[in-house]
């Protein structure tokens, strides 16, 4: 199936702002799926409440626009009740990690089987430009006019502390590393998570003077490397990116069809 | 007959009605009063190949019906004032997308953690109005374990003709105590099933597209028709819209689905009605205490009636001002501040004549109390 075959045409162009790196999520999304093959019936996404989150509406699959910080907990109902489907959660950074941590963290720990987009551009894009767990310390927000005392989580730290199994990070600047880590993550049977670095150059980009799109995307360039370069030995300050977790570990619907048949045969016995 | 009686407390004879119903996927977070639902569900769902999941909070066990529901199965969530509270953002989600679902509250003494082991029934405008926004619900309750049983049926049953969330607004005495329950033969009660649409694979299927009877045909969520859900205001297709006529004829669909139907939702019981001069109008564990009251002055050659009712909202309005027009005196007995005491208020011509009994220490309203009302408006003293 061609690329443009996934997408929702007719809602085009999309509402994000011009250069806003959440396009290039959805491209590197489409590209991923293009790529494994999959029809359009066997996935759903579910996503919250954002700018990013608006990128359920783009694609031609089973989508679910959910609420500020829940979609893991309606996907998590989904999956559940009918496990063969394929479960994508796209995220904005607020939503995942402010307003979700909590659905975020336990279905990381649950290791249910679905993917976690965070599509992390540090900012609260939709409601214009507030500072999020992300930001990081000594940013500026609308909310942080000084600046920001707020020390932000490692996504991929935390991930793996809540017991993700499979987890990756990369930027918007390096494309076809989204489209890879998304298309690994789909296929790894477990809660998978994937971050990728965004810009939002109206709100963050602006209020922290990083330039327009074009610098931001030069910053994720310079200031990130490979997990285990040696730019990063040299380096500690720079943000790696790649897969950092890939392991095997009991997935929550597949135990749970266990514990339908251990009791179907106790309630028969 | 395999019917069988039972022994069991409230909150079982819900789980019972629910898998009658054909209950199939349960999320829920434990709290007092109504835990044991959870209890009974995680081990009794898995044994007819349903799903039960412990979620890391009542937000989460919300949106995990709603979406289990979406996928085609029938789903129950349990829990009490503190985890309704919790809920409110999530159910007007399944409000605004049509989802069905049951949300059982056993209700416990508020606000706040409030006093979780007694009983109250103060969350009855909450069930009506927790959510934010214009919308209608439907709540419903009972004072028996029988009935418990029934109106969970019923639940189900409503959830699935109007594609709506329905509240089962239980209490902590029926929810604890322990009665007799006759389980009813399969099929001696009507289930409603989903309503699946009939639009074949490869056809325009709109999923917020009504019927002429005002009925949504759905189509499982993960099927084989695409569609998006979403809390915004949205068109026939699921997408969002502010188009001012989609928004205005969304909001007009999701109240008047369940506001032009008042009749066929009423659910109530009634008993010496037919000659009362004084009528009581309770509901839940209070019902009980208001029906004893009124066989006690049967007794004593007063004409005392009871209107129990078992759908709270919408409230039954044509009943209530039936029943009480020709009344001389009505008292609500409840277990709040006069909560649907205001309703009846509001709807009897005359409101002067509608006086509270109630009880809001925790404590199950006794006939004593109701009596002691009864003298006072009588102009008798305590
Ligand atoms: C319960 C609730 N609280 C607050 C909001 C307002 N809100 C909408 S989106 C958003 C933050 C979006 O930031 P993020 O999740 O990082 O996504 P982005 O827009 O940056 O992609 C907020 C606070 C809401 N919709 N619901
Ligand atoms: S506000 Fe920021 S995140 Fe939202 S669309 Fe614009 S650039 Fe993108
Ligand atoms: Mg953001």
């Amino acid at each position: 199936m061609a690329v443009k075959d996934y997408l929702r045409e007719r809602f085009f162009p999309h509402m994000w702002c011009p250069g806003c790196g959440h396009g290039t999520v959805l491209n590197g999304l489409v590209h991923a799926i293009e790529k494994l093959g999959m029809s359009k019936n066997e996935i759903v996404m579910v996503s919250g409440i954002g700018c990013s989150s608006r990128i359920s509406g783009y694609v031609d699959f089973h989508t679910m626009h959910t609420l500020h910080g829940r979609a893991l907990a309606f996907a998590t109902g989904i999956k559940l009740s009918k496990p063969e489907l394929n479960v994508i959660v796209p995220m904005g950074d607020g939503d995942a990690l402010a307003i979700g941590g909590n659905h975020f963290i336990h279905a990381a720990r649950r290791n249910i089987a679905m993917t976690a987009l965070v599509m992390n551009n540090r900012i609260y894009g939709m409601t214009g430009g507030q500072y999020s767990p992300l930001s990081g310390y000594g940013t500026i927000a609308t909310t942080a006019p000084y600046t920001n005392i707020d020390q932000g989580f490692d996504v991929a730290a935390l991930s793996m502390a809540a017991g993700a199994t499979f987890v990756a990070r990369t930027t918007v600047y390096h494309v076809h590393e989204v489209a890879d880590l998304i298309q690994q993550a789909i296929l790894h049977d477990g809660f998978s998570v994937v971050e990728v670095l965004s810009q939002c150059p109206t709100y963050f980009g602006r209020h922290n003077r990083l330039g327009g799109p074009v610098e931001m995307l030069q910053w994720f360039k310079d200031n990130t490397t490979r997990i285990g370069s040696k730019a990063a030995a040299e380096n500690p300050e720079l943000i790696q990116r790649g897969i950092f977790m890939q392991a095997d570990k009991p997935e929550y619907c597949t135990e749970y069809d266990k514990i339908v048949e251990q009791a179907m045969a106790a309630a028969k016995a | 007959m395999n019917s069988q009686l039972r022994f069991v407390q409230g909150n079982e004879a819900c789980v019972e009605g629910a898998l009658y119903a054909g209950l199939e996927f349960f999320a829920g977070y434990p709290i007092t009063p109504s835990t044991e639902v959870a209890e009974h569900l995680s081990r009794r769902l898995p044994q007819r190949g349903g799903k039960f999941i412990q979620m890391e909070d009542e937000i989460a066990s919300m949106c995990a019906i709603i979406g289990a529901s979406l996928t085609g199965h029938k789903v129950l969530t349990a829990t009490s004032g503190p985890g309704f509270s919790l809920m409110q953002e999530a159910l007007g989600y399944a409000v605004m997308t049509e989802i069905p679902c049951v949300i059982v509250n056993v209700q416990r003494g508020g606000p706040s953690t409030g006093i979780p082991t007694h009983i109250a029934q103060a969350d009855v405008n909450q069930a009506r109005w927790g959510t934010h926004g214009d919308h209608a619900i439907i709540a419903l309750t009972a004072s028996s374990h029988q009935d418990v049983f029934a109106m969970t049926v019923e639940a189900f049953n409503m959830a699935e003709t109007y594609r709506t969330p329905v509240v089962l607004l239980f209490d902590e005495v029926v929810g604890h105590m322990r009665e007799p329950l006759l389980l009813p033969e399969p099929g001696e009660i009507p289930l409603v099933e989903r309503l699946k649409t009939s639009v074949r694979e490869g056809v325009d299927y709109h999923p917020y597209l009504p019927r002429e009877d005002g009925r949504l045909p759905m189509a499982d969520f993960g099927g084989v028709h695409r569609y998006n859900v979403t809390g915004l205001y949205h068109d026939m297709w699921g997408f969002p819209s502010d188009n001012p006529k989609v928004v205005h004829g969304l909001i007009r669909h999701l109240v008047d689905k369940i506001e032009n139907h008042v009749e066929q939702i009423a659910r109530y019981k009634t008993f010496y009605l037919e000659d009362a001069r004084t009528v009581l109008v309770s509901y839940g564990a209070s019902a009980r205490t208001a029906l004893h009251v009124v066989e006690g002055q049967r007794k004593r050659g007063q004409k005392y009636g009871l209107l129990e009712l078992q759908t709270l909202w919408p409230f039954p309005t044509e009943v209530v001002a039936e029943v009480c027009a020709k009344a001389e005196r009505v008292i609500v007995v409840e277990m709040n501040m006069g909560q649907i005491c205001r309703e009846v208020q509001r709807t009897v011509r005359d409101p002067g004549k509608v006086f509270l009994a109630n009880r809001i220490d925790g404590v199950l309203i006794t006939p004593t109390d109701v009596r002691q009302v009864l003298r006072l408006i009588a102009g008798q003293g305590v």
